[in-house]
């Protein structure tokens, strides 16, 4: 490691194309993870809102699960199902719930009673009223959840790597650098899974702007 | 023999327990350097989380910068330190110091968020009032306003602690000891008794601590505050 | 095929204009036995019967928990009677299915309700796009209304609510009750979140609106003085849901039905019978020399013109005419005068 250069330009320029597959892997595996932990939480944060009483038990269970330290519960994964796609989804998804399902239900909490009783009264179907008033109110906590959800998950993906050579995203490379001593892959691994992390988190503010132009106007009116 | 039988044989062999790669000594270890990384984060990232609350600047440059280094991926931090801190000491800063340099800079966010956080979100109204009867400065921040943040606050050092937990389980795989080192050593070995038993010592002690935390809370926190919310 | 009954009823509730309304010994209970509303929610509602005609303004006034919400409610059947009908037009409300019932009715309330995520121009237009306009048509429609509350549409359409002061949210719902031209408004205390000058304001404009709309409108309040000006029916509900007195204000107001009636219109209600005559009415003896006289346009109302006779040390003051010449002399004693043909019998109660 002493007398390595730092960074080993010729690798990098040799591997452009395998990196460009983790970097897709990577988004693939977070897409997908996002995606499937938000439909699943949604159903959660609907039933939480039906029978209030279940609500506890959710925030509990998704907890105690986001609590447990990522690599046992890949590793567990490993034994179980093998170094599969499902043995990275599984985990990935189930981490998203506690970051998912509050921020659901909060967002549609904070739909103002009023709001809810001029709706009904100017004639609003139940449906079109969710729809066209609640939504759209909850949408910006949802939204919140979604860029959080999907920071986390890029994280996550990463772990992955101990699952195996054939996941980990852009894990690999950090993995793999460090078990061949192999100060370029490292960095390329470790720098590009934060820039993507950061990359996200810029994108979906953005698209938390876009979603919601009425939040701003109330953040100036304050 | 089946996977529960296995790992409680693992659990119950007095012989895993001792040692300096035992069970206890790990434990010791995972638990030891886990407080360290958290103490230090506390000192550095709370204070200033109260200054920008109770001074009010710089909080757009804390809430933006909050978020860039919460999104910063654990394995990544702690792999991108290990070239570095080699250079320095081949020794630990090939096992130790890449993990607990990841564990204090990873409990920065939500200490210094939530200090933030808790004292902006005392209610002006009351430091005016505070203000008005003759408070000091100073008296405003101990006796009003930390008080009151305290149930935002607490719950900042909770996540903390279960980040630095988790930080130092992953650093197994980079070398680092503590109870993730069962882990790594139970799949290498294919000894699925240790493996997981790893697991279920790691899950059980990040529960715990988990569950320490909640309780502390409870018992730090004013009664008339405990309706509150913190998120 | 609908029968012609139902089929006029249906004509009727689709044309611009009024409608009338009619409460039949409608009642609304909670639970059994003796009625207990817990804290915060509406009143029970005990036989009410009134009827108001078309194009006239109804208050409904009374002390809190007296049920006047529920009942207005209970006509675009957000709560739903015990027993007991309400007839729009004659007919029944709980026949007309409900979505079509409420988008025929405007609805205002304290809070407003604005929807926050939607701009002032969208939101006036809720209802249209409910039932189905054209956007262009939304639009213009919003552009009207806005105007007609005083609000420049250039300036407002494109604003959210977060931007828009309490008083301006206030117009904003009542433009947005307006849009789909309901025969019939319902509004539950829409001024009372307001400073009382931004309220006096609102209650002008709004009686000027009525003026060129002739809708139905059931108002409910807490403020007799808000009822008294804004009422052309008066029906005062006391506690338990009971129609204690219903009629024009005056009549409320001079000839009080029971003691709590008395009490709740205030023991200035002579005074107050006062603000509901202007100077116009009054018949006046020629003036002869009237230099340094108050003097009175005609639409001064008698209260007022009895206030300022009160701290001007002269023997009267100047009733104008129309073209602003002098019509006669105003003296405390005929403004008092001006209520007696109408004193029936000396008030033992207060």
């Amino acid at each position: 490691m002493t007398t390595e250069p730092l960074v080993r330009w010729d690798w990098l320029g040799a591997h452009l194309g395998p990196i460009a597959g983790r970097v897709e892997q990577h988004l693939y595996l977070t897409v997908i993870a996002v995606a499937v932990g938000f439909a699943i939480s949604f159903l959660l944060a609907a039933l939480s809102i039906r029978r209030r009483k279940l609500y506890p038990l959710v925030v509990v269970l998704s907890t105690a699960v986001y609590t447990i330290p990522s690599f046992a519960v890949f590793v567990v994964l490993i034994v179980v199902s093998g170094p599969s796609v499902l043995s990275a989804e599984v985990p990935l998804v189930m981490y998203t719930f506690v970051l998912f399902v509050p921020n659901i239900v909060a967002g549609f909490d904070t739909v103002p009673w009023e709001v809810i009783d001029s709706a009904n009264g100017m004639g609003f179907t139940r449906g079109q009223r969710w729809w066209q008033v609640e939504l759209p109110l909850a949408l910006p906590l949802v939204v919140a959840s979604i860029r959080l959800a999907t920071v986390s998950t890029i994280g996550l993906v990463t772990v992955t790597a101990v699952l195996g050579d054939s996941l980990g995203g852009l894990g690999y490379y950090i993995l793999d650098g460090y078990h061949r001593t192999f100060t370029t892959e490292i960095l390329v691994g470790g720098l590009l899974s934060i820039a993507l992390a950061v990359l996200a988190d810029l994108a979906l503010v953005l698209l938390q702007r876009v979603l919601t132009p009425w939040v701003a106007a109330r953040e100036v009116a304050r | 023999m089946d996977l529960v039988t296995a790992t409680a044989q693992w659990l119950a062999d007095p012989q895993q327990w001792q040692g300096p790669n035992g069970i206890l000594a790990r434990l010791l270890e995972h638990v030891y350097l886990s407080a360290v990384s958290l103490g230090i984060a506390a000192l550095v990232a709370m204070p200033l989380g109260l200054w920008i609350g109770h001074t009010g600047r710089l909080s757009w440059l804390t809430v933006s910068a909050a978020n860039a280094w919460r999104a910063l991926p654990s394995f990544a931090v702690i792999g991108l330190l290990v070239p570095f801190t080699t250079r320095i000491d081949p020794n630990l800063g090939f096992t130790l110091y890449p993990t607990v340099i990841a564990m204090i800079v990873l409990a920065g966010p939500p200490l210094l968020v939530n200090s933030y956080q808790g004292i902006a979100g005392v209610d002006r109204d009351l430091v005016d009032a505070a203000r008005g009867m003759g408070m000091r400065e100073r008296q405003i921040l101990f006796d009003l306003e930390f008080p009151l943040a305290l149930p935002v606050l607490a719950t900042g050092i909770r996540l903390a602690a279960i980040q630095v937990i988790a930080t130092a389980t992953l650093g197994a795989v980079f070398g680092f000891g503590g109870l993730g080192r069962f882990i790594v050593l139970g799949d290498a070995n294919q000894d699925n008794g240790e493996l997981f038993g790893g697991v279920f010592l790691v899950a059980a002690l990040a529960l715990l601590t988990y569950g320490l935390f909640v309780l502390l809370e409870r018992r730090l926190v004013s009664p008339g505050l405990s309706t509150r919310t913190a998120s | 095929m609908e029968s012609e009954a139902v089929a006029s009823a249906r004509a009727r509730l689709g044309n611009s204009g009024a409608a009338s309304l009619e409460f039949r010994g409608v009642s609304k209970r909670y639970g059994s036995g003796p009625d207990a509303a817990v804290a915060g929610t509406p009143g029970a509602v005990n036989d009410l019967s009134f009827a108001v005609p078309a194009g006239a303004i109804c208050v409904l006034v009374g002390p809190s928990g007296c049920g006047k919400t529920t009942s207005l409610k209970m006509v675009n059947r957000l709560i739903e009677p015990t027993s007991g009908q309400i007839l729009l037009d004659g007919v029944d409300v709980q026949t007309v299915e409900v979505t079509a019932l409420r988008r025929r009715i405007g609805y205002v309330i304290q809070q407003v309700g604005l929807f926050p995520h939607l701009t002032v121009g969208r939101n006036v237009a809720v209802v249209p796009a409910l039932v189905g306009w054209s956007k262009e048509r939304q639009r213009a429609r919003a552009d009207e209304l806005l105007s007609l509350v005083g609000l420049d549409p250039s300036r407002y359409r494109g604003r959210y609510p977060a931007q828009l002061s309490g008083g301006e949210r206030q117009r904003v719902g009542v433009a947005r009750a307006l849009a789909a031209d309901p025969p019939l408004m319902l509004m539950d205390e829409p001024f009372a979140a307001v400073d009382p000058i931004a309220r006096a304001g609102l209650q002008d404009e709004f009686l000027r609106l009525q003026k060129e709309l002739a809708k139905t409108i059931v108002f409910v309040t807490h403020d007799v003085d808000e009822a008294i000006k804004m009422g052309d029916l008066i029906a005062v509900l006391a506690d338990g849901g009971r129609l204690a007195q219903f009629g024009p204000p005056d009549e409320i107001l001079a000839r009080p039905a029971s003691d709590f009636v008395a009490r709740f219109v205030g023991a200035d209600r002579g005074l107050k019978r006062l603000s509901l005559r202007t100077v116009a009415d009054l018949k006046v003896e020629p003036v002869g020399q009237s230099d340094g006289l108050p003097r009175f346009a005609p639409a001064t109302k008698l209260r007022d013109a009895l206030s300022i006779l009160l701290v001007a040390d002269t023997r009267g003051g100047v009733a104008l005419d129309e073209a602003g010449k002098p019509r006669g002399l105003v003296t405390v004693d005929e403004i008092a005068s001006a209520l007696a043909d109408e004193r029936v019998g000396t008030d033992a109660r207060s």
